[in-house]
């Protein structure tokens, strides 16, 4: 669905990331981990182009959606975004009512009417579990929403607009044990209808979560991939020194 | 032997006394400041509450402000205002939006723009004055008219209202702009739907703090909107703004003093009502604790 060849970021001159090639199947959970500034975080963000509005940020190498280079398969990054979604660390509801948080982004993607409007946001509520917990409730802000309840409304608000792909950056570090658990099972559930490719710091719940996984490292203060495949075949079996003492939570 | 214990509680003592010193410097100068507004505020008050009523609010000038009130001078006043906020509110948005959002920080453009306003911030108003009545009045012929003074007004709050906003827009969090902009939102809905409304509350606070610093001028224009108490039948009649108004009962008309101090109470509880707004729009942004003097831009 993703892949990338030699993909290499770096801001103002400086590589962060080097040569990070990868490939994430259709339907499945990749999951990202490793040391904390190994260039995970800009990964991603190369992936749907939010390189462009970062300062000072440049990508090179190759990024292909579904066979196709990313740059002939959109015209333009507000194209490429609708089928690329991102959820970020931390929740980031727009100062406004729950109702328009979901229906702004649908807006500009051209929906209009209003009782189509209303179902979208019903259905992707209820996705996520939220619909019970927020529908009495719809015009209130959506900054009042618990940390949990408002990452999983970013979750909605992000699949409302129907991506095929979801970048998610450490989806459950900023809350607590409870609503992590919830989004996490919201996004095992997501599991088959998107191709998921998660940044987390939870060895544990990368191993639950992915379907494959990608290590990166960071040598010479440059970041690097230095061991990926299905994710038990590398928790059991990785012949990489570092891997197997990081996975195992001797470093990193 | 025991000189060093003695030696050492004299130091001390020496000590005491320059702490004791300064703590009083300070608290003589801190209390002192209080005292001075207290005063200010305190005579304007005994010396012109007396003859502010409703009547003296709508009432005409007459026998040169001696007698009569400063109904078309509040009239004028608003009316210069109005001109300078409908030039300058959209010039000043505009040109923050390009700071911020189209223009490379460090670009040459951007900062001979900053460099130009920095210079303008520092420019006299008399010499706005100047430059109002030999370019609007003159040059192009709007002589003097609340139509010129309103348009000096303009250029002079342009860089406190260009900074203030410029700020504004920037103190939006990056994480907004990556949010919109990752659910495939375009600039412009970037911009108009999650980044202003997010600033609008310190925008405005940057409007308000322009009102102040308008309402506050006289020597800007005398020179453009002139004198005339009379009132203003379009934007192209002269008309007369509270400061002027002050400046000429103070200066000009002998046995104006009472009817100067009571213009005065006006303008000081408008220009008190104004900071008290700023004060709350600034807390509602977030930003109390940032300037709200526009001293430092
Ligand atoms: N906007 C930026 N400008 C300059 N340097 C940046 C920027 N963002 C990240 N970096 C640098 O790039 C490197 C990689 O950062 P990145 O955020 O991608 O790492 P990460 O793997 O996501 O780390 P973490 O696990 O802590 O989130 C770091 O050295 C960081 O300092
Ligand atoms: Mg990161």
């Amino acid at each position: 669905m993703i892949t990338t060849e030699n993909l290499c970021v770096s801001y103002n001159g400086r590589t962060v990331l080097r040569d990070a090639t990868i490939e994430a199947k259709p339907g499945s959970i990749l999951g990202l981990v490793g040391p904390s500034g190994c260039g995970k975080s800009s990964f991603l963000a190369a992936l749907n182009r939010l390189t462009e509005i970062i300062p000072g940020a440049s990508v090179s190498g190759r990024i292909q959606f579904d066979g196709q280079d990313i740059d002939t398969a959109f015209p333009s990054s507000v194209e490429l975004r609708r089928h690329i979604g991102m959820i970020f660390q931390k929740p980031n509801p727009f100062a406004m009512s729950i109702r328009r948080n979901l229906e702004l982004p649908l807006r500009e993607h051209g929906i209009h009417d209003r009782q189509h409007l209303g179902q979208i946001c019903e259905s992707v509520l209820r996705d996520v579990g939220l619909w019970d917990e927020v529908s009495t409730r719809l015009d209130q802000s959506a900054l009042n929403l618990s940390g949990g309840q408002q990452q999983r409304l970013c979750i909605a608000r992000a699949i409302a607009i129907k991506p095929q792909v979801l970048l998610m950056d450490e989806p459950c570090s900023s809350l607590d044990p409870m609503s992590a658990e919830r989004v996490e099972q919201l996004i095992d559930s997501m599991r088959g209808q998107y191709t998921i490719l998660i940044v987390t710091h939870n060895l544990a719940q990368a191993r639950r979560l992915s379907d494959q996984i990608t290590i990166f490292w960071t040598e010479d203060g440059v970041g690097r991939i230095i061991e990926q495949g299905d994710t038990e075949t590398v928790f059991n079996e990785t012949s990489n020194a570092i891997v197997d003492s990081y996975l195992t939570g001797r470093k990193g | 032997m025991d000189s060093g214990p003695a030696t050492s509680r004299a130091i001390e003592v020496r000590h005491h006394w320059r702490e004791f010193c300064v703590a009083v410097a300070v608290w003589v100068a801190a209390t002192s400041v209080i005292c001075v507004l207290i005063w200010i505020l305190a005579d304007i008050a005994i010396r012109g509450l007396a003859e502010v009523n409703f009547g003296f609010l709508i009432e005409d000038v007459q026998d040169a402000g001696r007698v009569g009130g400063i109904g078309p001078i509040i009239l004028s006043t608003g009316l210069i205002l109005l001109v300078c906020l409908v030039v300058a509110v959209p010039l000043s948005f505009g040109t923050a939006i390009a700071l911020t959002e189209r223009l490379d920080k460090e670009s040459w453009f951007a900062r001979n723009v900053r460099r130009s306003l920095d210079v303008l911030a520092g420019v006299p108003s008399i010499v706005f004055g100047l430059f109002g009545n030999a370019f609007f009045a003159i040059a192009l012929g709007l002589g003097y008219s609340i139509l010129s003074g309103g348009l000096t007004l303009a250029c002079m709050v342009l860089p406190i209202l260009i900074r203030t906003s410029e700020q504004a827009i920037r103190a939006v969090p990056a994480e907004y702009r990556y949010a919109a902009a990752a659910l495939g939102m375009k600039r412009t809905t970037i911009l108009f739907r999650v980044v202003l409304p997010v600033a609008m509350p310190a925008l405005a606070a940057g409007v308000v703090l322009s009102i102040g610093r308008a309402l506050a001028e006289t020597a800007a224009l005398i020179f453009t909107s002139g004198y005339v108490a009379r009132t203003p039948e379009s934007l192209l009649d002269s008309g007369r703004s509270l400061s002027v108004h002050i400046y000429d009962l103070a200066m000009n008309v002998p046995g104006g003093g009472s009817k100067a101090y009571a213009t005065a109470c006006v303008l000081v509880v408008l220009l008190l009502a104004i900071n008290a707004a700023t004060a709350l729009l600034l807390r509602l942004a977030g930003l109390h604790n940032r300037s709200t003097t526009g001293g430092s831009l």
